[in-house]
């Protein structure tokens, strides 16, 4: 029963904010109401049982809260007269999760303050759970949300869809903020392990319902491939104590075939359809390695020209040191050796620890072992994560035993 | 992306110890830390703070070869530098934990004069990367 209230209370989240945004334009005492309803709904409803509707419950109670708000704030205006409690509700029947999607992911809020706010007003979650989740002190959160909803209220924005102009770039950076918050819960390192993975079935769920209200856009759908096929890896990713095991190293019978049946149908639909963007080749790329029986079954000259094709999308030197390393599969490392000579002239990556590690790998695929320690001790030295330190320095201490 | 702020106690610093100031400035000093600590929290960057005592009361302990500790003074009797305090603070950016050590390094001494502290920054271990 509680995790069924939970599930509700998450999906009804949005739909309660848009319910009471139409009619009071106080985006950030809105969102405060909306959060005390579902606190207040998660306490009774698994005692006394769900209410017969309880969209409209919510909404009520909101409203109620809104009003106290309202009351307390500005007395003098005796807003109640304007706005009377109605005892029956309205229950709309739109779906509010887009616009409020639209309105957490604005471009006036840092990526920090975005996710935040998103998971909040459109996940439903509490900030404690929030807070926890990134292992930052609930005041903390709650200033990080405060502001960032005083920011969109001074940024002007209403509660409507972007215009056609803006549509493109605000559903990118929509994208890029779940992306972020997928992430987070994928490659989480520290703190309770489960609390962060529920970041990413949050980014999953939201991405989903994303999907579901624009099945036409193939960058949305690109995204949630992208993520369904990364996530069902997760379980095959980490070993008994934490440590990292590399894509080619996994048990591939732990991998979701589930997921990635769903992942690899989705992705197959989405990409004949165009145009192409950055999260369907990823998307494809993840595909090609989940569809693989064996890391030596990988069809390594398709994922060369996918990063080909991702290379001419985007200037992330990350992307260049990917492909690379599938250059090096394909044709072997010394002509990739030459490729990372060229990338470490980038100063955003010169000094990084994967430019390290990918000239590592290369050079161990050489047999140059005793250059290739030297190449992952440097790699570990350059890490800031725990596991993929132990990862490195256990390559080094192999290669010179 | 998370930060540890190191404020160290030195020989470095122009200013006689915290304990030969004026009361008021030592009132001075401490409101600053308490205000700044506060405004971390309202920027929503705050994650952990704390002032040590100083390093006359530091020990080190080590095992001995029988597993045994054995506890000297410490830190460092002849070294220059020891810690006093530290900050984990949540910023955007290397840049912005870069302002915010600037910020505590001008914590105000003797005759309201900024200390100028040396603030060492280091990244707080984050995740791995996303394979593939």
């Amino acid at each position: 029963m509680t995790e069924s209230v939970e599930d509700l209370l998450r999906t009804e989240a949005p739909q309660v904010l848009g319910a009471l945004l139409r009619r009071y334009d106080d985006f950030a005492a809105a969102e405060d109401a909306v959060q005390e309803a579902l606190i207040a709904a998660a306490e009774q409803w698994p005692r006394d049982g769900l209410p017969d509707y309880p969209r409209g419950w919510l909404i009520q109670v909101a409203s109620r809260r809104m009003l106290d708000h309202l009351r307390s704030e500005q007395a003098r205006r005796r807003r109640e007269e304007q706005h009377p409690v109605e005892e029956h509700p309205e229950v709309p029947d739109q779906d509010d999760t887009l616009v409020l999607l639209f309105m957490c992911c604005h471009p006036a809020l840092k990526p920090s303050a975005a996710i935040a706010l998103t998971l909040r007003a459109v996940g439903g979650l509490t900030t404690a759970e929030i807070a926890g989740a990134y292992l930052i002190p609930e005041a903390t959160m709650a200033q990080r949300i405060s502001r960032a909803k005083l920011k969109v209220k001074e940024s002007g924005a209403s509660f409507r869809l972007p215009t056609a102009d803006e549509r493109s770039t605000r559903l990118t950076a929509v994208l890029h903020v779940l992306y972020l918050i997928f992430n987070e819960g994928y490659t989480s390192s520290a703190g309770p392990d489960l609390q962060r993975r529920d970041l990413s079935a949050e980014a999953i769920r939201l991405t989903r319902a994303l999907h579901a209200l624009l099945p036409d856009d193939p960058e949305v759908a690109g995204l949630l491939a992208l993520m369904l096929l990364t996530d069902a890896r997760r379980d095959a990713r980490t070993g008994q104590d934490g440590e990292l095991i590399p894509l080619t190293e996994q048990d591939r019978t732990r991998w979701d075939q589930k997921q990635i049946e769903e992942g690899v149908d989705l992705i197959t639909a989405t990409l004949p359809r165009g145009p192409v963007g950055p999260y369907q080749v990823q998307a494809a790329i993840n595909a090609v390695h989940d569809e693989a029986a064996t890391a030596t079954d990988t069809d390594w000259p398709q994922l060369l020209a996918l990063y080909g094709v991702l290379r001419g999308m985007t200037d992330n030197p990350m992307v260049a040191l990917n492909h690379a390393v599938a250059f090096a599969m394909v044709h072997g490392p010394a002509a990739a050796l030459d490729l990372l000579t060229t990338l470490a002239a980038d100063k955003r990556i010169a000094n990084h620890h994967r430019l390290h590690a990918v000239r590592a790998h290369l050079l161990e695929m050489a047999g140059e072992d005793t250059a290739a320690a030297e190449e992952y001790r440097k790699a570990a030295s350059r890490t800031a994560s725990v596991p993929e330190q132990h990862y490195l320095t256990l390559r080094a201490a192999r290669l010179l035993s | 992306v998370k930060y540890m702020l190191l404020m160290h106690g030195s020989d470095r610093i122009d200013a006689p110890p915290i304990h030969t100031w004026d009361l008021e400035e030592v009132k001075t000093h401490i409101r600053f830390m308490r205000d700044f600590n506060t405004k971390l929290v309202a920027d929503g960057e705050y994650v952990h703070a704390e002032g040590l005592t100083g390093p006359e009361e530091a020990k080190v302990v080590r095992a001995g070869s029988d597993g045994a500790p054995e506890v000297t003074d410490g830190p460092f009797p002849e070294s220059k530098e020891y810690l006093a305090g530290w900050w984990v603070i949540d910023v955007e950016s290397e840049t912005r934990a870069f302002e915010i050590a600037t910020a505590i390094s001008l914590a105000p001494g003797p005759g309201g004069v900024p200390l100028r502290l040396p603030i060492e920054v280091r990244r707080v271990p984050d995740a791995p990367p996303v394979d593939a």
